[in-house]
């Protein structure tokens, strides 16, 4: 079978699906492959699970806990920003 | 503050932990002095500034001064900015002035971007889960090579510590530049733009980098829960 007689979606391999994925979530894949790689995706359960598995990765990594600067650090800045700026730092 | 970036305009993606109020109003505030809306910036930019100043410098502590000096300097140059970028993305290119030349005063190792090719060149998944060229579809899923759907999304409430759990272990696995990239990107919800722009890197290099580290979090996560599913059959 040569690759001029496949259907759509079968162009392009699974193991290039999974090196294509990243930037098909990012949107820029051409227009012609992202049609492609959906194409592909709608026939192929295995690359749809990947995918799924690609989203479900990032949304875990949106509920990892992050540090910040401490409550004393962050209230003198605000502290700062008043005298700075606060309507009572504008000496008239 | 130079703007070296043509397109560093495009805002953030929404309901990320750094998202903070709309641009023109924000700033209007900031100008007339609200410290509630700065307050609320502090908040909201802080932990995302912290992580991006750790690239430039070598220790926690100096990444904290970092920050709250380009808070400092955002305060007192508020009236200098000119509204070309996002609040946000001015308030990066300073921290990126002051965590640069902080960084080169402490001799901080190797620049980010000259630590060698970006690409580690391992495949986002094991060959061997593929048809080789004399199979039916070379290429494709062997049928014991394809993904088995996990057993519920990772973020749902009783697998969601655990899950969180796996998803910083193979975090800390990561070489360092995929990791930095993946937690600006994913973690703190930063733009590949901005991302870019803090690590000088190249759209592409950023997004190889990315892949990278999100393919491995991936396969991370496909591990620990193929672990729970044979442990579940026994």
């Amino acid at each position: 079978m040569n690759h001029e007689q496949r259907a759509p979606g079968l162009t392009v391999s699974c193991q290039e699906v999974v090196e294509l994925v990243t930037d098909y979530l990012e949107g820029v894949l051409d227009p012609d492959m992202t049609e492609e790689v959906e194409a592909h995706l709608g026939l192929c359960k295995g690359c749809a699970t990947y995918v799924a598995q690609m989203r479900d990765t990032i949304r875990a990594l949106g509920t990892v806990p992050v540090a910040t600067l401490s409550e004393d650090a962050q209230a003198e800045l605000v502290r700062a920003f008043r005298d700075l700026r606060g309507p009572a730092a504008s000496e008239s | 503050m130079s703007s070296e970036d043509g397109d560093l305009g495009r805002l953030p993606k929404p309901a990320s932990k750094t998202a903070g109020p709309a641009d023109a109003s924000l700033v209007d505030r900031l100008r007339a002095g609200d410290a509630e809306a700065f307050a609320e910036i502090v908040r909201a930019w802080s932990p995302m500034m912290l992580r991006a100043a750790r690239s430039y410098v070598s220790t926690d502590a100096s990444a904290q001064e970092v920050v709250q000096d380009a808070w400092m300097a955002l305060v007192r140059g508020l009236d200098r900015f000119e509204g070309r970028s996002s609040l946000r993305t001015w308030m990066l290119a300073i921290l990126g002035n002051i965590g640069r030349s902080r960084g080169v005063r402490e001799a901080r190792t190797v620049p980010w971007s000259s630590l060698g090719p970006v690409d580690d060149d391992s495949p986002a998944v094991d060959p061997d889960r593929f048809q080789g060229p004399d199979d039916a579809w070379p290429r494709h899923w062997t049928p014991l090579g394809s993904p088995r759907p996990w057993p519920r999304s990772p973020e749902e409430e009783t697998m969601a510590a655990e899950s969180r759990s796996q998803i910083e272990d193979g975090l800390a696995q990561l070489p360092e530049r995929q990791r930095t990239v993946v937690t600006l990107r994913d973690v703190h919800g930063l733009s590949s733009d901005e991302v870019c722009s803090i690590l000088g890197l190249s759209a592409s290099n950023q997004r190889v980098l990315l892949h990278r580290g999100r393919s491995r979090l991936r396969a991370h996560l496909e591990l620990y829960y193929a672990a729970g599913a044979s442990a579940m059959g026994s």
